[in-house]
Order: C-alpha cells, then sequence, then structure tokens
C-alpha cells in the first residue's frame, strides 16, 4: 500500500513539474508534507538541503530520499520510477509528433503560459522554506548575504551552502 | 541505425556510461548539467549534431518532468530508439538513487544529533537565497513582460490563500497562457 501511496504521489508530481527541480518543490512538499506526511516540516528542510548537496538532479534526489524513508530500498525504487515515468512516456510521445508539437498554437500558448507559472512555483518554494527555516536575525542577513554572493559575485552555491551549514555548527552551539 | 548487435550494444553502453558519469559528478540539478551532456554527446561522442541536440534541449524543457531524465530520454530516443532511451535515463538517475540511499541510510540514523542539526539549520537560509537567485536568473528573462511577473505574483498569492494544490498553479498558467494567445 505504501509503495502504491508513494508511486502515485510522485507520478502526479512528474506529471506537473515544468521547469526543473527548484519549480518542483512545491509540488513535492504538498504530497510528502501535507497529503501524506512522511516527512515532518524541518525533514523537509533537510530534504531539499541534501538534495543540494549531493550530485545529480533535485527531483530524483527528493524522490528516492522520501521513498527510502518510508519504505527502504523499494520505497525509493517506487517513487524514483513514478517521477520518471511521464518524462519518459510524454518525450517518447512528443518525439514522434515532434513537428506537430512545436507547430501547434495550442501547445506553443500553454508552455509559454507556464512561464509565469514556473517563477511563482520557485517563490513558493522560497516562502515556504523561509516560513519554515528562518527564525532568527542572524539567518535573515545572513541569506540575505548568501544571495549577494551568489547573483553579484557568482560563487559556487555548493561552497555556499556547506559555508552556511559550518556557520550554523559554530553560531547555534 | 546500426548493423550488428554487437556494436548496438556498445552504443548502449556508451549512452548509460555517459549519462552515469554526468550523473555522479554534477551538483545543482538539471540546468547543471546540461552543457556537460552536450560536451559528452555532441562534441565527444558525436552521437548528435548540434543541431539535433539543440532541437531536443527545447523539447526536454517544455515538457514535464526532470529535465535531465528529459534530455538523456530524448538523447537516447533519437541515437538508439527505445532501448537507447531506457539506457540513458538509467545511467542519469542510478548515480543519484544509488549516493542518496547510501547518504539517507547514515542521515535517518543521526539526523537528531545536535551538530547535525545545526549544520541544517545554519545551510537554511543558504537553500533559500539560491532559490531566490534562481527565480532573479529566470525573472530577467520575463522582465521585459511586466503581464508575466504580474500574473506570478498573483499565481502564487492566491495559491497560498487558498491553500491550493500546486499543480493549479501550472494548469492555471497554462491556461492563462492560451486565453492570452502569447
Amino acid at each position: 500500500m505504501i509503495y502504491l501511496q508513494l508511486f502515485l504521489a510522485f507520478l502526479r508530481v512528474g506529471f506537473f513539474s515544468f521547469g526543473g527541480g527548484m519549480a518542483a518543490l512545491p509540488l513535492i512538499e504538498k504530497e510528502v508534507v501535507d497529503t501524506f506526511q512522511w516527512l515532518s516540516n524541518s525533514e523537509f528542510l533537510e530534504l531539499v538541503t541534501l538534495s543540494e548537496l549531493t550530485p545529480g538532479p533535485i527531483g530524483i534526489n527528493c524522490a528516492t530520499f522520501t521513498g527510502f524513508k518510508v519504505g527502504g530500498v523499494w520505497g525509493s525504487t517506487f517513487a524514483t520510477l513514478a517521477f520518471c515515468l511521464p518524462s519518459i512516456l510524454l518525450v517518447t510521445l512528443v518525439f514522434h509528433f515532434l513537428s506537430y508539437f512545436k507547430k501547434n498554437a495550442i501547445v506553443q500558448h500553454f508552455l509559454r503560459g507556464l512561464r509565469p507559472a514556473v517563477i511563482a512555483l520557485m517563490i513558493m518554494a522560497a516562502y515556504s522554506l523561509a516560513q519554515k527555516g528562518i527564525k532568527d536575525w542572524l539567518a535573515i542577513i545572513w541569506g540575505i548575504a548568501v544571495f549577494i554572493l551568489l547573483t553579484r559575485k557568482r560563487t559556487d552555491p555548493i561552497f555556499l551552502l556547506l559555508l552556511s551549514g559550518v556557520m550554523g555548527l559554530i553560531w547555534y552551539r | 541505425m546500426t548493423s550488428t548487435k554487437q556494436v548496438k550494444w556498445a552504443t548502449l553502453s556508451s549512452l548509460f556510461f555517459s549519462f552515469f558519469k554526468i550523473g555522479a559528478f554534477t551538483w545543482g540539478g538539471g540546468y547543471a548539467m546540461l552543457p556537460l551532456i552536450k560536451r559528452e554527446i555532441v562534441e565527444k561522442k558525436k552521437m548528435l549534431t548540434e543541431e539535433e541536440f539543440i532541437e531536443g534541449l527545447s523539447v526536454a524543457q517544455s515538457l514535464p518532468g526532470v529535465m535531465a531524465v528529459n534530455t538523456a530520454c530524448f538523447v537516447g530516443r533519437k541515437v538508439e530508439g527505445i532501448l537507447g532511451s531506457i539506457a540513458a535515463v538509467l545511467g542519469a538517475v542510478l548515480p543519484s538513487f544509488l549516493v542518496i540511499m547510501f547518504v539517507a541510510s547514515f542521515f535517518l540514523q543521526y539526523r537528531h544529533l545536535e551538530v547535525v542539526q545545526n549544520f541544517f539549520r545554519g545551510a537554511t537560509p543558504a537553500i533559500v537565497a539560491l532559490i531566490v537567485g534562481g527565480v532573479v536568473d529566470i525573472g530577467k528573462s520575463a522582465l521585459d513582460d511586466w503581464g508575466d511577473l504580474i500574473i506570478a505574483f498573483i499565481l502564487f498569492l492566491v495559491t497560498l490563500l487558498l491553500k491550493l494544490h500546486p499543480l493549479w498553479i501550472v494548469l492555471i498558467g497554462g491556461m492563462l497562457g492560451v486565453a492570452r494567445k502569447k
């Protein structure tokens, strides 16, 4: 039963996650934290951090981790498989109707319309994570500092993540 | 495409290992993988031409799902049919799958330790900053269109206030696109 739930939850995520891993986070959160309560708020935060710190696509990392926590190796397998299935089906389908897909006005308008939707999803991801995990002034100031380093100095994000973690070790000790 | 069975296996394993290598050594998700996939598949292995790859990329980016998986699926399909898709997708996913199971089995044992908690507490503002940085990056290309930004913000607020499933953002956004005929 838990395998079926994992499969359906990540199948839903797979079908609606447009625009990359970060935009998929609110969908994953909805299923994993709200609907099925497999992870607590703080566990979800840890999941996102771990997914960023490890190599590979963020969505796959989230699916494998959640599946593993809830259902061991088989849980991981079902969650990850379900996340990949819509991709494989749709890419294969579109591959055969490529010219139609590219010329169809409704499809193209729909895809163009997703641009603000992707931005909205990312704002939602940031808002939700901030609400769960930013609880003191240092965290706010540090978040702004990291943002400036990222956008102005193009500092490596993984380095900034690790540095922030180490700061946490010192500050919250 | 290929005549003998041996050659075919060589292509499949080549697809698998190309994507395995990229999956194992790229941090930062799908967008970070794209230039590496291009270098490996187009420049080094010459499995696809640049035009074929860019065509595949535009499809991969417009479909739902994990971008690296979509790209792998398209490249595999083009090079070696359905079996090629399977080989490439397995290669792209397997490193994450193995690494995360390994990490999770330790992490779930030690996550309650104070050191671990403090590390993650410290990392949270950086994660938020990372996502906001992503919003700014994508928003820049949409900045010439204020309509997009206003719609994005309204979609965010509506979903938040009505506690809708985020998949509605996707559906409403897409339908608005059809209605606006942009």
